[in-house]
């Protein structure tokens, strides 16, 4: 076993688990934060999305060992971000969640890409949520939500 | 349980090494963390981190070349301004690789060892003419790319030894480089094949050099040198298109898999360099 200490959606843990432990599996079984979902396993479908240090990863491609000292996101993180409940907002809207599996890693996806870049192209967002497969929705009320999402940051923004 | 091995330095690894001979370093794990799963599940070989290593996740361009540290990620080899002045196609070839989740993990190391035939960072690689840089405790040593890869997963990699860095030359320039890609979707997806040409061209629109690399139609890249030959000193538009495509088909050597046919593989192969020769026009 293997103490690791990281940030958890703004607040710092410490775990006792096997330094091979998935990450998906961490979170998910010993945490109990289930947001995030399993897919394929393999990398292929995006529905295990998380952000580490602010960046896109797949959490089945994961071994805990990497997390030590590193500051992970989840989807149950997202509404304490002012992004993050535009996000949410958007989606719901735009009826971009159908079965919803895939959305945990989409708005993750959606939140990474929003803080790069406020004002992304709709060709620009549909490469950005490339790795992320919707079986319900064709995308479209995705990408809509995505760009609506944006033009609500940009607001937030320009009112402070 | 595995043991996940994180050294800090490239001394430490060594010394780590040689306390687990039988560590696998993996680098980004897309690849590799894939492949424990679907395995033996008593395989329980302890994981050698690579991406805590300062020389391995840094791109440097001080000694008049481009290196590229071998835990370096896609996303960081697409985003970096030299990468995209001295090796752009090497950039366009790592933007079309899995998704942006993917690429954030990805490096270009693992691509490079993975030696799969549908690398595609590969036929960049061999148009670049780069090196690899070899690491053991027995000493440092560099080789070309094309004497590094040596069959599909197969590469002149010893007992021990690491790959450290992929250097470029930046001694010329090409005014056109282009990487393309079929696949069976857009993203994430494995190649059926693709092409990466580099250009010189003059006003007129003459070849002065072409180079040409074919993925996922062989064991490993497909350069085609007599072709490349031939193409020197002639203009796109008084090639005859015909006999290229015949030459391409027959110097490719694809294999019927789940992806697609042999046969289609030779045409798609054929028919991206004629479209890219079309485009080429003056």
């Amino acid at each position: 076993m293997s103490e690791i200490t990281f940030k958890l959606n703004e607040k710092s843990i410490t775990v006792n688990t096997p330094p091979d432990r998935r990450v998906l599996d961490l979170l998910r079984e010993d945490l109990g934060l289930t947001g995030t979902k399993e897919g394929c396993g393999t990398g292929e479908c995006g529905a295990c999305t998380i952000l580490v240090d602010g960046e896109s990863r797949l959490s089945c491609l994961m071994v805990a060992a990497q997390l030590e000292g590193s500051s992970v996101e989840t989807v149950e993180g997202l509404e304490q971000t002012a992004e993050g409940q535009l996000i949410q907002q958007a989606f719901v809207e735009h009826g971009a969640v159908q079965c919803g599996f895939c959305t945990p890693g989409m708005e993750m996806t959606a939140l990474t890409m929003l803080r790069h870049d406020d004002h992304p192209s709709r060709e620009a967002i549909r490469e950005g949520i490339s790795g992320n497969l919707c079986r319900c929705t064709g995308y479209v009320k995705i990408v809509d939500a995505v760009e609506h999402a944006a033009q609500e940051i940009r607001c937030c923004r320009e009112e402070k | 349980m595995r043991a996940v091995l994180t050294p800090a330095s490239l001394e430490e690894l060594f010394a780590i090494w040689q306390r687990h001979p039988d560590a696998m370093p993996m680098a980004g794990g897309t690849d590799l963390l894939v492949k424990l799963r679907s395995s033996d599940r008593s395989d329980m070989r302890p994981l050698l981190l690579l991406n805590s290593i300062p020389e391995l996740t840094c791109i440097t361009t001080d000694t008049g070349q481009l290196r590229i540290g071998a835990a370096v990620t896609l996303s960081h080899i697409i985003a970096h301004p030299a990468v995209q002045a001295n090796a752009p196609i090497l950039a366009d070839a790592a933007a079309q690789i899995g998704g942006p989740a993917i690429r954030n993990m990805a490096t270009i190391g693992g691509n490079v060892c993975t030696a799969s035939p549908a690398g595609d960072t590969l036929p960049p690689l061999y148009l670049l003419e780069v090196e690899v840089e070899l690491l053991s405790p027995s000493g440092a040593r560099r080789l070309p790319i094309s004497d590094f890869i040596l069959g599909p997963g197969k590469t002149a990699l010893q007992p021990g030894e690491i790959l450290t860095r992929v250097t470029i030359p930046k001694d010329k320039t090409f005014t056109t480089s282009r990487f393309e890609k079929v696949g069976r979707r857009k993203s994430l997806a494995i190649a059926v094949a693709s092409l990466a040409a580099m250009f010189s061209l003059t006003e007129d629109g003459t070849m002065t050099e072409a180079r040409l690399a074919w993925g996922s139609v062989g064991p490993t890249v497909v350069r085609l040198n007599g072709l490349e030959q031939q193409l020197q000193g002639r203009q796109p538009s008084a090639l005859d298109l015909r006999q290229i495509v015949e030459q391409v088909k027959t110097g490719v050597s694809p294999i019927d898999d789940i992806r697609a046919t042999a046969a289609y593989r030779r045409s798609v192969s054929a028919n991206l360099l004629v479209r890219l020769l079309e485009s080429l026009h003056v």
